[in-house]
């Protein structure tokens, strides 16, 4: 699909619009997978002294009863203390809003951030929640019944992909 | 004939023993409680996953460990959690165990974690509710303790690293432990191959080899090099008849003393299901030895319930 944007061109766009805002004291965290990957690079090329945070939302989706437990379930791992900090949650592609929604729950089991802020490379723009994002690469309209996702290759490039899903995924 | 734990897609929706459940399904368990594990040193000691579910803790036999472990996992997992305590309720009024089950059901149970002196009994109430239901068995009689087994396994990787290549020694009271024999399938099943039982002969189980198990009667030749050494309590409640001659002499042939543990590597871990009796099966200076790992498997344990309550009920 060559008409999505480059990923490694969003990241640049994201880390000069972050630049400004972040503090030695940003706590940063990634959603597993894709969010993962983005906040890697993000926090690296912002040079953020907070370590790195990780969420995996499993434990926290709306639609557990119906879709179960996933058989490659990641320890969440917040390595610093989100108490009255200013936090900035990343995602790969920002969809309906419930993943969003489950970090926010997993996110204040860990503490009481003093603000949550969320940054993504692409936003659908097809929201089913009150939630949006303070900081995005590009919005993306994507086809019905496609998947934007966000892919990482042996060499660490990463990249926008469409794909089929067999199961709808939010 | 179907396994009567897995649905029509091979998904586990009970756990009655660790028996016949296939490598991929036990993996799946212990890799599931490793991401539970790191909740427990959060502010919030919860996850969402079973909230608004009812778990009923059905305890026809004394537990204080895994009945509480039992609870604890099922509140993490925000869960709202009813203990009955069998023995002074209706039972000994003489209600039928299914009739008690069946009106447990009736106010709306998810899940029963269900301990009974007979085996079998798990199957029996999981056969007898509707597929909605979920049955985990917390140990039944001589024959099973899957969460016991799962959560010895979950020690040992954790420790060991893989199940590849380890000799596990078992020692003591293996004819009445359901402990034992839920940990010898799951090792079985998961792969390792020096599997061995040290005890008398009257307490061994005839015919422990066709599990795969080699049989020793003499401590210093079964502990050697062993990697893992998991002494069993001696259950006094479950003796009958003069099987040991007493305590004591079971203590100096088969209990677990600093000088017996130096046969086994350096590196060995000993492990306990608890409750322990010094001084009967296990050293007390042993039991608080830097080798004992028998207190981070209480922990483990919850996280390993917590997995097998969250898979169980996805299905």
């Amino acid at each position: 699909m060559s008409n999505l944007p480059d990923a490694d061109t969003l990241v640049a766009v994201l880390v000069a619009t972050l630049r400004p805002i972040v503090t030695p004291e940003t706590g940063m965290i990634g959603i597993v997978t894709g969010g993962a990957w983005l906040a890697e690079r993000l926090h690296q090329e912002l040079g953020l002294k907070v370590p790195l945070g990780r969420l995996d939302i499993s434990f926290y989706r709306d639609d557990f009863s119906s879709s179960g437990l996933h058989a490659s379930v990641k320890p969440s791992q917040v390595p610093f203390s989100v108490d009255d900090r200013e936090i900035l949650l990343v995602d790969d592609v920002l969809y309906t809003g419930r993943t969003t929604r489950a970090a926010l729950n997993e996110i204040f089991d860990y503490g009481r951030p003093k603000s949550v802020r969320l940054v993504v490379m692409a936003d659908r723009d097809e929201r089913q929640l009150p939630i949006a994002a303070q900081y995005v690469g590009a919005v993306i309209k994507v086809p019905a019944g496609k998947k934007l996702q966000l892919e990482r290759d042996a060499a660490g490039k990463l990249s926008l992909r469409l794909n089929s899903p067999k199961t709808a995924n939010a | 004939m179907r396994n009567p734990q897995l649905n029509a897609n091979g998904e586990l929706t009970h756990l009655l023993t660790i028996e016949g459940l296939p490598r991929e399904i036990l993996t799946h368990i212990l890799d599931t409680a490793t991401s539970f594990i790191s909740i427990a040193e959060r502010d919030v000691k919860k996850v969402p996953l079973l909230r608004g579910k009812s778990v009923f803790n059905l305890f026809f036999e004394s537990s204080t460990r895994t009945r509480t472990t039992f609870e604890i996992a099922a509140k993490r997992l925000s869960a709202d959690v009813v203990n009955l305590n069998i023995n002074t309720s209706s039972q000994s009024k003489g209600e039928s165990l299914l009739d008690t089950i069946d009106n447990l059901a009736a106010m709306n149970a998810d899940m029963f974690v269900v301990r009974h002196s007979q085996s079998g009994a798990a199957h029996m109430i999981a056969r007898h509710l509707a597929p909605h239901f979920h049955v985990i068995n917390a140990g039944d009689g001589r024959h099973a303790h899957p969460t016991q087994g799962l959560l010895d396994a979950y020690t040992i990787r954790h420790f060991k690293k893989d199940f590849r290549g380890l000799s596990v020694a078992i020692v003591g009271d293996i004819l009445h432990s359901r402990v034992a024999r839920s940990l010898i399938h799951a090792l079985n099943t998961l792969g390792t191959t020096d599997l061995r039982a040290i005890g008398p002969q009257t307490l061994m189980p005839s015919g422990v080899e066709q599990l795969g198990i080699r049989v020793y009667h003499d401590m210093s030749e079964g502990l050697r090099n062993c990697d893992v050494i998991v002494m069993l309590r001696l259950q006094n409640e479950r003796m009958r008849g003069p099987l040991l001659p007493s305590a004591q002499e079971f203590f100096k042939t088969f209990g677990l003393t600093p000088e017996k543990l130096a046969l086994a590597k350096p590196d060995a871990i000993v492990m306990h299901p608890g409750p322990m009796n010094r001084g009967v099966e296990i050293d007390s200076s042993v039991a608080d030895g830097p080798q004992a790992v028998i207190l981070q498997q209480v922990t483990f344990g919850i996280a390993v319930r917590m997995a097998v309550m969250s898979i169980v009920a996805s299905h």
